[in-house]
């Protein structure tokens, strides 16, 4: 019970706010951009605004107000909040198409050198899907079979470059088999199939890890709610991503015969 | 009637292999989907994990877990291209279906269950004839699944 009274007294409201005040400020230029680019362009889809908002609102609650605070007491909920800030939020986020969006909301002038930053090879190599992965699923590895875990309960500031990385991971990981902005380097569909499919894998054998080993501290019964929410949770989220690669392989896709299809009398 | 339908078929034979295919990918997909639901939700026989387990036996298990709904998701996909072809073909697809089902429940009847003991059918029970009934339906599921691919194995009508 001594850590749990630690956690507390760490979790300081200057921490929520480091973390949230980002997401509010996306959150508001990304409306501040449709509005102004509405006036001259064609009008930007709802569907992707809400996308948004909902996906801010994921990350949001995991880093601020009372399920914030829960998630630093409780095992099950912190992977409930693994889901929504790892996972959920970025999937929402990059269904928005931002890059889409700010490429149309500021002049041409500047929109050209931006998309060269873009098109560097830093971002296509991070992008790749490999590096991706490695990213996004080595950082859970580390953090849920090294004494990281506890350490970020002690630190504010590791607590802070986690959360972030957990974020900013999921996202890599999400534009790096999704591809809904524009993406320079594409990588093939079969490629990214394979690469997706060994990194859910991973996933999955994760949970399972941690409902036999739970990192130091955490109460059994809560290790093992939590891997299970990790488990079953994740496939949900997983299920989005998978359906969504395939159809859009499905959309690329022209079957050879369709086009030579002379209906026979 | 019957000239409209087998229009809508009538590149089948150019799409054996993919008809085999997306049959396979959707019988696994449903008999992993039919275990999690079953064994592991409903009767509560499976467990989520067994401390017998080899770390083999997680990796497999992870594997195929993620392998299910890709496979689902997947022959979902891969059976619209077909229509979008025309060249879906029921009894061949029914056949890549038994076999991809029969195929999944005896690997996981005798190398995930057994081998790489991740868990048991049952537990507090005399084992024995749950393991049998479990192989020997997927030895039916796969016999059904060869003959119905046999029977629609040719080229032409």
């Amino acid at each position: 019970m001594h850590s749990h009274e630690s956690h507390i007294q760490n979790f300081s409201i200057l921490m929520q706010l480091i973390l949230v005040l980002p997401f509010f400020i996306s959150l508001i230029s990304y409306i501040v951009a449709v509005y102004y680019s509405n006036q001259h362009k064609k009008s930007w889809s709802h569907l992707r605004t809400v996308s948004w908002i909902l996906g801010h609102l994921c990350a949001i609650i995991t880093l601020i107000g009372p399920f914030a605070e829960l998630t630093h007491i409780n095992f099950s909920a912190h992977m409930v909040g693994h889901l929504l800030l790892g996972m959920l939020a970025p999937l929402l986020i990059a269904l928005a198409a931002p890059v889409t969006l700010l490429l149309r909301t500021i002049p041409v002038k500047m929109a050209r050198p931006i998309s060269r930053i873009l098109r560097n090879s830093y971002f296509s190599f991070v992008r790749n899907p490999i590096i991706a992965s490695i990213l996004n699923l080595g950082g859970l590895w580390l953090l849920y079979t090294t004494p990281l875990f506890n350490m970020m309960h002690e630190s504010s500031l590791l607590f802070i470059l986690i959360h972030v990385h957990i974020f900013l991971a999921g996202y890599l990981f999400t534009i790096a088999f999704i591809y809904i902005d524009p993406t320079p380097h594409q990588q093939s569909y079969i490629f990214r199939s394979i690469v997706l499919l060994v990194a859910l894998t991973a996933h999955s054998i994760l949970s399972k890890y941690i409902y036999a080993h739970p990192p130091s501290h955490v109460p059994t019964e809560q290790a093992e709610l939590g891997a299970m929410i990790m488990y079953y949770g994740g496939d949900a989220i997983e299920i989005g991503l998978v359906y969504l690669l395939f159809y859009q392989w499905f959309k690329k896709t022209r079957g050879p015969l369709s086009t030579k299809f002379i209906p026979s009398s | 009637m019957y000239e409209e339908k087998k229009h809508k078929h009538e590149n089948r034979y150019q799409y054996g292999q993919q008809n085999l295919w997306t049959g396979l990918l959707f019988g696994l997909g449903v008999v992993a989907f039919i275990d999690e639901v079953i064994f592991h939700q409903l009767l509560h026989w499976h467990h989520f994990y067994d401390k017998s387990t080899a770390n083999i036996g997680l990796v497999s298990d992870g594997l195929f877990h993620a392998f299910s709904f890709f496979a689902t998701i997947g022959s979902a996909f891969l059976l619209a291209d077909l229509h979008r072809n025309h060249g879906f073909w029921v009894k061949r697809w029914l056949g890549g279906i038994f076999l991809g089902a029969g195929v999944f429940q005896l690997y996981d009847g005798i190398i995930q269950h057994k081998f790489m003991r991740l868990h048991q059918i049952r537990y507090n029970v005399e084992i024995l004839p749950y393991d049998l009934v479990w192989n020997v339906l997927a030895a039916i599921l796969i016999i059904i699944g060869i003959v119905l691919l046999i029977q629609t194995n040719h080229q032409k009508y």
